[in-house]
């Protein structure tokens, strides 16, 4: 069954990565950041979006992935989640895409590791392989780094 | 679901709490048809909705109920308290099936069958042969002949059965007590139109036997032929009422009403509410913005609207907060059912008073204190107020008291829950914890009562020799105390062996805007809460190196002789400071002194801004890891500060332990160092180098003002304090008349050369400096041993540290100044 699948689209390291658009609340340009001393790495810090604070969370280091260059500032994609709004740093925000259910792969056994948690499968679009993300899971990650948290 | 089911639920619920309350009421008050009416009106009216809704099962329950009120109203049966207990299982019967209507929409399996026979039963086994109408219930005299009287009145004029019909009306708010009916009923139906009515104050009167239906009938005449005067005021004038009794009537009527007053209020989504609380707390944030932008500006339209912009935000924050706030009485009022029903099953008998119910604090609080607070009523019957038998024998009334009350004390919420039971047995608890291992036997010794009480707060300790079905399984006192400390509240307990039990709760009127002081460490800015703020001290120079000590590679200050002990804020937060180098090398150090749970500390920041008014939002479920922060705010400039948690602080700098046992041990060793410590006092020279002292609580600060500071205003010596004008209260005038005599007529001579010594102290809101002598010491001591005051403007003399000490009473020193201000051109005639 051909089930079309609106995905928004953005890229990290140069990998396309999507997340299902009725996920996303909005896409922001970069915002100022607050940082959150004793937080987790990923969680790079808090975020005025007009008036409501939310969490940034830093996609390349979840993803382990290199870091963000200097000079290049994040965007934001906004996501909803259970708990409140969070925002997703990416390097750059893409279009949105129509996708089928019939391009979608599971992740290949050799990706292994966290990652594997986040990564969904991929879409094969003609000249990419877009990531889809399992935002909830993305999300996830701070909470359980939660122990080491009260101990530092 | 069906709206309309919707509302019949919400309606219903909220009936059955008063139901709850009205039903405990009635049982020391059984007389009263007030409550009787009241209390048939609810069920009648959920059984008939029910009926209507298709609710078969829950209508059955309510319908036996119902018989069994109507036997009681009409005084059939008399109120036993098998038959309370009955009507109130009936009510937590229907609750459940109103619970399970919600849940499902259906009102459940369950049937209650042995509920309504019992219900039935006690219809039967109530009713005894000689059942008559209780005295209070008996028709007035003659009220026959009068009605018959009355009805003659009515068929000479028409237009009185309409009065009679707007009068009906109100009776569907205010059911006619049964004898009226009894009594009036029996003329036929005409009658009916012209009989006095309940709601209405003729009514009220004729009731109460102040006056004949007879001529009340002739008064509604006289109003209906075009008298303007009310029908009170037409029963006076010709002489049928006595004032007084018309107004003790007026007065009933308005309490009945206040009752139907549904009309004035519409019910509100409480998520409506949050929605803007929100919204307000973002405009109080956009107008920290501007207030600051337009602070730059000079155009004077901008600046005076920001002005305007200013007061009415506050004003809206103020007002949203209100629709937020509900009167205490919405717990409270659980109270007595809770408390019948524990007395009850332990065979104890108690009697409940409770003061402040309108006191009104925000929804969240008082859902978060409402199961604190529960426990401690429960624990209070259970464990608190003795046996009947026990109780006669040590010479009380067998009635155990119990006392709620609620007030509001300088912005926050107080809630003292006192009991007149055993008290505590602090010999009891000290085995306890000995056999516990809580303390060692030497700290046992060395733990003052007051200590000794706290660890009821510990977990796991529990001191009732028996466990009953409600309390005593260990856990309590220290989820109480979890649980006020999570809304920034604080719970004290004293007890006195043999007397009694208080327990005082303190908790703030709201979470959601308070104020904070901002400091800022390593380059960002931190809101600490104003509340926990003790004081900011402020090191400068040479005195950075001097005053900050060590012990053992741990740096303290000495704050009035007392070490404490410092936290460098970027430490904790594991940050780097931009300018590099250790705090010693800096110009200045600020410290902002702190107190968790007692104990107090500083904390090292690079610089203290303002104080301003914040939004706490909380940070999200993923950080709330992080026990250091309380949450997060958007600042003036729309970024975002982080509020430090000064608790988590405290534990994570291993000021206060995490864990709570070790909490216990650290407690304890602080203890040894620390006396029997109560209350923080000021020790100051007051005239003649007399010992005075202030509670430290009534301070803001103290300063020292160079006496060519002080200006002549009036007669008054004032400074100029942080833009304002700060009065001087010059102890040595007010105090000592001959000494003031003296220098008065010297020219208003300074009392000594050297700079002013000033107690900056806060009086119902107004800012005044206490001129002193001399400021001796802080100390804290239990200043228990009291006399009274031997001269004015001292509220009495305590010993404090072994020496006898003037306890000043601000207020009467504050009055006593005005009234030497008035006229101290008289006091200078006398001296000279």
């Amino acid at each position: 069954m051909a089930q079309p699948h609106q995905f928004c689209t953005f890229y990290l390291d140069k990998l396309m990565f999507g997340v299902e658009l009725q996920k996303v609340q909005e896409v922001m340009r970069h915002l100022e950041l607050t940082e959150i001393p004793l937080a987790p790495d990923v969680v790079s810090g808090l975020m005025n979006l007009r008036g409501q604070i939310i969490t940034a969370i830093d996609l390349r280091h979840r993803l382990e992935l290199p870091a963000r260059p200097d000079g290049i500032l994040p965007m934001n994609v906004v996501i909803r989640s259970a708990d409140g709004a969070v925002s997703f740093l990416v390097d750059e925000i893409g279009d949105v895409v129509e996708v089928d259910d019939e391009s979608f792969e599971s992740p290949p056994e050799t990706l292994q590791g966290k990652v594997r948690q986040v990564i969904l499968g991929v879409h094969k679009l003609e000249k990419h392989l877009m990531h889809v993300l399992d935002t909830d899971k993305a999300c996830e990650i701070a909470e359980r780094n939660e122990p080491a948290l009260v101990e530092g | 679901m069906d709206d309309l089911i919707k509302e019949f639920l919400v309606e219903s619920i909220e009936n059955l709490d008063r139901l709850d309350s009205e039903l405990v009421k009635l049982e020391s008050d059984p007389s009263s048809q007030e409550l009787l009416s009241s209390i048939f009106r609810t069920i009648h009216t959920i059984k008939g909705s029910c009926g209507f809704l298709g609710f078969g099962k829950l209508e059955k329950v309510a319908h036996a109920g119902e018989s069994l009120l109507s036997l009681l109203r009409d005084g059939k049966i008399p109120l036993t308290a098998d038959l309370t207990s009955g009507l109130l299982s009936m009510v937590d019967a229907i609750r459940t099936i109103l619970s399970a209507i919600q849940a499902t929409g259906q009102d459940g399996k369950e049937e209650y069958p042995e509920l309504v026979e019992t219900l039935n039963r006690l219809q039967q086994s109530g009713r005894k042969p000689e059942s008559k109408i209780l005295p209070e219930q008996k028709p007035p005299d003659s009220s026959k002949k009068r009605a018959a009287t009355a009805r003659k009145e009515d068929d000479k004029s028409a237009k009185l059965g309409q009065v009679s019909e707007a009068q009906g009306k109100a009776e569907e708010m205010f059911s006619a007590p049964q004898e009226s009916k009894d009594s009036l009923g029996a003329q036929g139906t005409d009658d009916s139109r012209v009989r006095p009515v309940s709601g209405k104050i003729g009514g009220l009167l004729v009731e109460r036997g102040l006056v004949n239906a007879e001529v009340l009938a002739r008064a509604l005449k006289e109003q209906l032929e075009g008298d303007p005067r009310r029908v009170g005021e037409i029963l006076v004038s010709i002489g049928s009422v006595a004032q007084e009794d018309l107004r003790a009537a007026l007065r009933v009527q308005d309490a009945s009403r206040t009752n139907s007053a549904a009309a004035d209020t519409i019910r509100v989504d409480v998520q409506l509410l949050d929605k803007l609380m929100n919204l307000v707390g973002e405009l109080v944030l956009t107008r920290n913005q501007i207030t600051q932008f337009s602070a730059r500006q000079t155009d004077p339209i901008l600046v005076s609207s920001t002005q305007q912009l200013n007061l009415l935000t506050s004003e809206l924050q103020g007002e949203v907060m209100k629709t937020r706030m509900q009167p205490i009485s919405n717990v409270f009022d659980k109270f007595p059912r809770v408390v019948r029903d524990v007395a009850m099953s332990c065979g104890k008998q108690v009697q409940m008073e409770m003061e402040g119910k309108e006191t009104e604090l925000d929804k969240s609080l008082l859902e978060a204190i409402k199961d604190p607070l529960t426990h401690i009523v429960r624990n209070s019957v259970d464990h608190g107020i003795e046996m009947p038998d026990k109780r006669v024998a040590r010479g009380k009334r067998p009635e155990g008291h119990l006392k709620l009350r609620a007030c509001h004390e300088g912005g926050q919420v107080v809630i003292e829950i006192t009991d007149d039971g055993a008290g505590i047995d602090t010999a009891r608890i000290k085995n306890k914890a000995l056999e516990r291992g809580l303390i060692t036997p030497q700290q046992a010794t060395q733990m003052s009562d007051r200590e000794l009480l706290n660890l009821i707060f510990l977990p796991g300790f529990s001191t009732a020799e028996k466990v009953t079905n409600l309390s005593g399984r260990g856990v309590g006192m220290d989820v109480v105390k979890t649980n006020i400390d999570k809304v920034n509240g604080s719970v004290d307990l004293q007890s006195t062996l043999g007397k009694g039990t208080a327990i005082k709760i303190k908790i703030p009127l709201t979470l959601a805007i308070v104020r904070a002081v901002i400091v800022q460490t390593a380059g960002r800015r931190f809101a600490i809460p104003q509340v926990s703020i003790q004081e900011l001290v402020r090191l400068d120079g040479d005195r950075v190196r001097t005053d900050i000590e060590q012990v053992h590679g741990v740096p303290v200050y000495r704050l009035r002789g007392r070490l404490l002990p410092l936290v460098h804020l970027h430490e904790e937060l594991k940050l780097k400071r931009e300018a590099g180098g250790s705090v010693e090398q800096d110009a200045s150090v600020n410290i902002v002194v702190l107190e968790a749970d007692d104990h107090p500390f500083g904390l090292v920041v690079d610089e203290i801004k303002d104080s301003e008014e914040i939004v706490v939002k909380p940070l999200g479920k993923r950080l709330k890891g992080i026990k250091v922060f309380a949450g997060a705010t958007i600042m003036g400039d729309g970024k975002v500060a982080l509020i430090l948690d000064v608790v988590g602080l405290a534990q994570s700098a291993r000021i206060l332990s995490g864990a709570r046992d070790r909490a216990l041990t650290e407690k304890v060793d602080e203890s040894l160092e620390k006396e029997a410590a109560k209350q923080s006092f000021l020790l100051f020279a007051g005239p003649d180098d007399s010992r005075m002292a202030l509670p430290l609580a009534t301070l803001a600060r103290l300063e020292e003002f160079p006496i060519s500071q002080v200006e002549e205003s009036g007669n008054e010596w004032v400074v100029q304090y942080r833009g304002q004008i700060l009065p001087l209260i010059r102890l040595d005038r007010v105090l000592e008349e001959r000494r003031l005599r003296v220098r008065i007529a010297q020219g208003m001579a300074e009392p000594n050369a050297g700079p002013l010594q000033v107690l900056v102290c806060n009086d119902e809101g107004h800012t005044l400096g206490l001129v002193v002598e001399r400021i001796l010491d802080i100390v804290e001591d239990r200043a228990n041993v009291k006399s009274p005051a031997s001269r004015a403007g001292v509220q009495y003399a305590v010993v404090i540290n072994d020496r006898v000490t003037e306890l000043l009473d601000i207020s009467a020193i504050k009055r006593m100044s005005k009234e030497i201000r008035s006229a101290p051109i008289e006091h200078v005639e006398v001296s000279t």
